[in-house]
């Protein structure tokens, strides 16, 4: 799998750098801005761009903006976005128009090397990965009706369906069985009027529905 | 020696200040001759008849109405001596009412004053010099007052007080002079009280303005600095604990503290930075910026912003101080279930209502966070109200002008 990195931090960028090769990437090219990312993508067509939100020259949205540019362009390239904080508009904009091979995290969860790379193969692969954060907000925002009908431990699955994770990683996350998962979250669908779906992906696009982006 | 040396300086003080006044004096009162003796005169010299009516009736009213008329020049004129013989500087409007009494009454006592002054100053000086020019006076009648060298004794004293109070009377008269001039031909005083406010507002507003852009300058420099190498930091230990699966378990230990730590630290800086000035709200506004606080709140927080327009960013920097730090008073004094955040613009007013459903029993007036709050709400001219009844609610509602 070949990627391409933008971060403007050079400190950081190296730190991605290894993060991905010892997930088993090729690093094709580094940009330290929008314009650079897009022209590295352009020429090398990776698998997967990752992609600082606070760039020169500007410092605000560049990376956001270059994503949904990439996700258009270029179908077959995901994009996981790093940011310093959580900018759930940002996230909301990305997700409004793709829900696969789209990711956006913490800068601070590259830190966490095992689970990152994690992320990293499931949005390369064309899912989702969206930080804990990114979704608690997500949540507040349609802090409405629906909602409060769920049981905390059903909101807790329902937290870690939106961030991409599977039942597997549910399951890993809140130290319960696979099935319970299964269960809670039929009972999730149920309360919600939302129609079971098989495939993860449909789950995933019937969560965010359900926040509100999708 | 000594004592001249001491003397001498405060002498020179004395001597400058009396030429200062002495002329200022004297510019005053040629400005009041031509104001006002100039035309109470002319007309004893026009008409030949002294005791005709309409002569009586001009010299009455010529000196009222000419300094009346020319009230715009005559103030004009006064000012300018004031800057430039006192050195102080009278603005206010162009022409007043009030400035006329100066003209018609301040003026003109001040010159009567100081044709007294300049009386006693010249008896004074005849008097205090007495025995100078006694020698003049013809031998016979100094014979025949036997004594009168006792009596020049009395009459020396007498011209040395006379001159003191001369000299006294001089600087009194320029002190009235200053205080009715500035009284009467400076600025209104409700118009000075008004543009001092405005002033002070302005330069409020400039303060606050100036410690919002600090803040963000704050925030961007450890953004762009101490955050990012911790992060590289961070990264760089979370590989070395993910690759070295060989080494020993005390370093092993060691590096996965450093790890832990560095992650900690990152934590703590996004909180600290957080509540300096968060990044997304210059760019995304209260709705996105407010979302953030919501969610990392410990308690269940229902968030509703209605901003159609967008305030001016420092009354957005503060509208987001209040609901962060009212979310951080309820998560630590209200054991409270929930809480509930309204952001809504009325027109040109911001509204932010944070309310909860704790145990209530807030004061605003025992120090603590709310305080700050407070102050930080009046830095921008809004108002802060708290009710906070013993057993709850406690619902905090503060208005922000939204332009500044």
């Amino acid at each position: 799998m070949r990627a391409v990195i933008a971060e403007d931090s050079v400190l950081l960028r190296i730190g991605l750098v290894k993060v991905l090769q010892m997930a088993g990437f090729e690093v094709t090219a580094e940009a330290a801005d929008a314009e650079g990312l897009l022209t590295a993508v352009e020429e090398h067509r990776p698998d997967i761009a990752v992609v600082d939100v606070r760039m020169p020259p500007g410092f605000t949205d560049e990376g956001v903006r270059a994503a949904l540019l990439i996700r258009r362009q270029w179908p077959d390239t995901a994009v996981l976005l790093l940011s310093q904080y959580v900018e759930e508009r940002y996230a909301a904009d990305l997700l409004t128009a793709h829900t696969s091979g789209i990711g956006y995290l913490l800068k601070q969860r590259v830190a966490d090397v095992e689970e990152f790379i994690d992320a990293l193969r499931r949005v390369a692969g064309g899912g989702t990965a969206l930080d804990p954060q990114v979704v608690a907000q997500l949540l507040v925002r349609r802090h409405s009706d629906p909602l409060d009908r769920l049981t905390s431990r059903e909101r807790d699955v329902l937290e870690l369906m939106a961030g991409g994770r599977s039942n597997a990683g549910i399951a890993g996350a809140l130290v319960i069985s696979e099935s319970a998962v299964a269960k809670h979250i039929n009972s999730i669908f149920g309360k919600l009027d939302l129609p079971v779906a098989d495939a993860d992906h449909r789950r995933v696009l019937a969560v965010l529905r359900f926040l509100g982006v999708g | 020696m000594s004592l001249l040396t001491a003397i001498r300086p405060a002498f020179g003080r004395s001597l400058h200040r009396l030429r200062r006044d002495l002329g200022f004096g004297v510019a005053g009162a040629a400005v009041q001759f031509v104001a006002w003796a100039v035309p109470m005169s002319v007309p004893w010299l026009i008409y030949e008849d002294t005791s005709a009516l309409g002569e009586v009736m001009l010299a009455l009213t010529l000196p009222l109405v000419v300094p009346a008329l020319a009230t715009p020049v005559l103030t004009r004129v006064q000012r300018w001596r004031f800057k430039a013989l006192l050195d102080i500087e009278i603005t206010g409007p162009k022409v007043a009412p009030r400035q006329l009494w100066y003209h018609l009454l301040a003026g003109p006592a001040v010159a009567w004053g100081g044709v007294l002054a300049v009386t006693m100053a010249l008896v004074g000086l005849a008097a205090a010099t007495v025995y100078i020019w006694i020698w003049g006076v013809p031998l016979s009648w100094r014979v025949e007052h036997v004594g009168y060298s006792t009596k020049a004794a009395y009459v020396t004293v007498g011209g040395v007080i006379l001159l003191a109070l001369a000299y006294a009377l001089v600087g009194a008269l320029a002190r009235l002079d200053v205080r009715a001039a500035t009284a009467l031909l400076g600025p209104v005083p409700a118009k000075e009280l008004e543009r001092r406010v405005e002033d002070l507002t302005e330069s409020r507003a400039g303060a606050v303005d100036v410690a919002d852009a600090e803040r963000r300058r704050i925030e961007r420099d450890l953004h762009d600095g101490a955050q990012q190498r911790l992060v590289s930091m961070a990264v760089n230990l979370g590989l070395a604990k993910a690759t070295l699966t060989d080494l020993p378990d005390e370093a092993r230990q060691v590096i996965e503290e450093a790890h832990r730590e560095a992650k900690d630290a990152i934590e703590e800086l996004s909180a600290l930075v957080r509540g300096l000035h968060p990044a997304v709200l210059d760019e995304l506004g209260l709705d996105a910026a407010l979302s953030g606080i919501a969610a990392r709140a410990p308690l269940p927080v229902r968030l509703h912003v209605h901003v159609p327009e967008r305030a001016a960013p420092t009354v957005e920097a503060v509208a987001y101080f209040v609901v962060s730090e009212a979310l951080t008073n309820v998560a630590k004094h209200a054991r409270a279930e929930r809480a509930d955040v309204t952001v809504v613009r009325t027109g040109d007013m911001l509204r932010v209502v944070v309310a909860d459903d704790g145990e209530g029993g807030a004061d605003a007036a025992r120090g603590s966070g709310l305080t700050g709050l407070a102050k930080r709400v009046g830095s921008v001219d809004g108002t802060f109200g708290i009710s906070s009844p013993s057993g709850g609610p406690t619902v905090i509602t503060v208005e922000l002008p939204c332009v500044l």
